[in-house]
């Protein structure tokens, strides 16, 4: 059972810690790291909730080793609103759009969200909600989800 | 759940990977871009003793092209496949199949090189790899060697790869032009497995089909390359061809099963359907074009 020393950027700040080679980068995020805005639901790979931008990709922190992400930059949804509290666009397209309900299955979405709409080119309204294939929403808010989808993409509804 | 323990290793050549491996006797698994691995590991289905991060190692990335083959590095990431100038000019197949797999989060991690040497029957890599006569290369510390990805697959998950053995390329040779593709996945929603795919290619000369290509995946326990209709469309004429009188034979080497998702019936009708739909509608951007 080995350990690792990891060095890493989360929200801007480094962090520098000692894991165990099993443990997930979502397991280190919250509990290690703090940052309980990365959700976890299923564990493994099903549902998205986990889902953080690493290097400026989203992807599923669940499937992926904390000792895997030693030298990356990591984003969680507590890295988005700017220090007063106002909220990130993708935030705002979410509240506007009433696109949560419970809240759980959020983050995740948010955080594809972000990190497709950060991308040099700009993704279209039909490219970003065929992203949310990779989330589950289990208060079946999707016509919500979709519309600040849309939104973000520059498209109606 | 939580994966059982294990000892995490990233070595940063294959050679030292090829020596963890073979010290490890069978203890190890490889761990590429851990899309599969990893659900299996937090359901404890695979409790590995040493994990082999193969990750950090240089020369297992890049896409290269030489005489008329497209080498792959095996850890190149689904999306960055996806993207790749290269691939899409010399393998559009392969960029057109990888949109399939899984979904844009799995893609940003998952590689192309796992999909393949995992041998899961449904998926749309090893299918393709099967049908445009990829063939992958494998490398321990006894060597390398190169095996037809159409002989490398043996049933579900079970594969030519030796527990000590590497997938450290995958060579696609280049189709001529005069090229079309043909990829057809029906699936229950985006991002999930296959239950009937159809990929392949067929080059066509002077209005006769002179190369062909195809294989089929969720129609079996491995990819399936379709051999009796190729063989049937080699020298056939674009214009007088039927697609539908040959619905049967393109499902002849097939042997699809029941399962949860949907019935052998089922596979077999709708393979016969998606094969003469995707049989014209190539053939006629062909004609078109
Ligand atoms: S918790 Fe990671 S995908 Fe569900
Ligand atoms: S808002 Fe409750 S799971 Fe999506």
């Amino acid at each position: 059972m080995s350990q690792h020393q990891i060095n890493l950027t989360i929200n801007g700040r480094p962090h520098c810690s000692t894991v165990e080679g099993r443990l997930t980068l979502s397991d280190f995020l919250r509990g290690d790291a703090g940052y309980t805005g990365v959700h976890v639901g299923c564990e493994h790979g099903v549902c998205g909730a986990c889902t953080v931008i690493v290097d400026g990709n989203a992807v599923r922190s669940c499937l992926m080793l904390a000792v895997q992400a030693d030298g990356s930059k990591i984003t969680t949804v507590e890295g988005l609103a700017a220090d007063d509290g106002t909220l990130h666009p993708v935030q705002q397209a979410m509240k506007d759009e009433c696109a949560l309900q419970c809240g759980f299955c959020t983050p995740g979405i948010v955080m594809t969200l972000t990190a497709l709409t950060n991308c040099a080119n700009k993704p279209s309204g039909d490219t970003l909600v065929q992203a949310m294939s990779g989330h589950i929403c289990r208060c079946t808010g999707y016509q919500g989800i979709k519309r600040a989808a849309m939104k973000l993409g520059g498209d109606a509804a | 759940m939580k994966p059982a323990p294990f000892d995490y290793l990233a070595p940063s050549s294959i050679a030292e990977a090829c020596q963890l491996l073979s010290e490890a006797g069978g203890g190890a698994t490889i761990l590429a871009g851990g899309q599969t691995l990893m659900p299996l590991l937090a359901l404890r289905m695979s409790q590995p003793f040493i994990l082999i991060d193969i990750t950090r190692i240089a020369a297992l990335k890049g896409v290269t092209r030489n005489a008329g083959i497209t080498r792959i590095g095996p850890i190149l990431r689904q999306n960055e496949a996806i993207a790749d100038p290269t691939l899409a000019q010399a393998q559009p197949l392969i960029v057109t199949a990888t949109r399939h797999v899984g979904h844009h989060q799995t893609r940003n991690r998952g590689t192309i090189g796992g999909s393949i040497a995992l041998g899961e029957p449904a998926a749309e890599l090893p299918a393709t790899s099967v049908a445009l006569g990829a063939s992958l290369e494998l490398t321990s510390t006894r060597g390398t060697r190169r095996i037809a990805a159409e002989e490398f697959y043996f049933g579900p998950y079970a594969t030519a790869l030796e527990p000590d053995e590497l997938l450290t390329g995958i060579h696609v040779p280049e189709w001529q032009s005069g090229t079309v593709w043909m990829f057809r996945e029906i699936s229950q929603r985006p991002g999930d497995f296959g239950l009937v795919g159809l990929t392949g290619a067929l080059t066509v000369k002077d209005g006769r089909i002179e190369r062909a290509g195809i294989a089929w995946f969720g129609m079996g326990p491995t990819p399936i390359k379709a051999r009796q209709v190729e063989a049937a469309l080699l020298g056939q004429s674009i214009n007088t061809l039927d697609p539908r009188a040959l619905a049967e034979l393109a499902i002849a080497d097939t042997a699809p099963f029941d399962d949860h998702h949907a019935s052998a019936e089922y596979r077999r009708t709708v393979g016969k359907r998606v094969f003469a739909s995707a049989l014209s509608e190539t053939l006629n951007l062909r004609a078109a074009a």
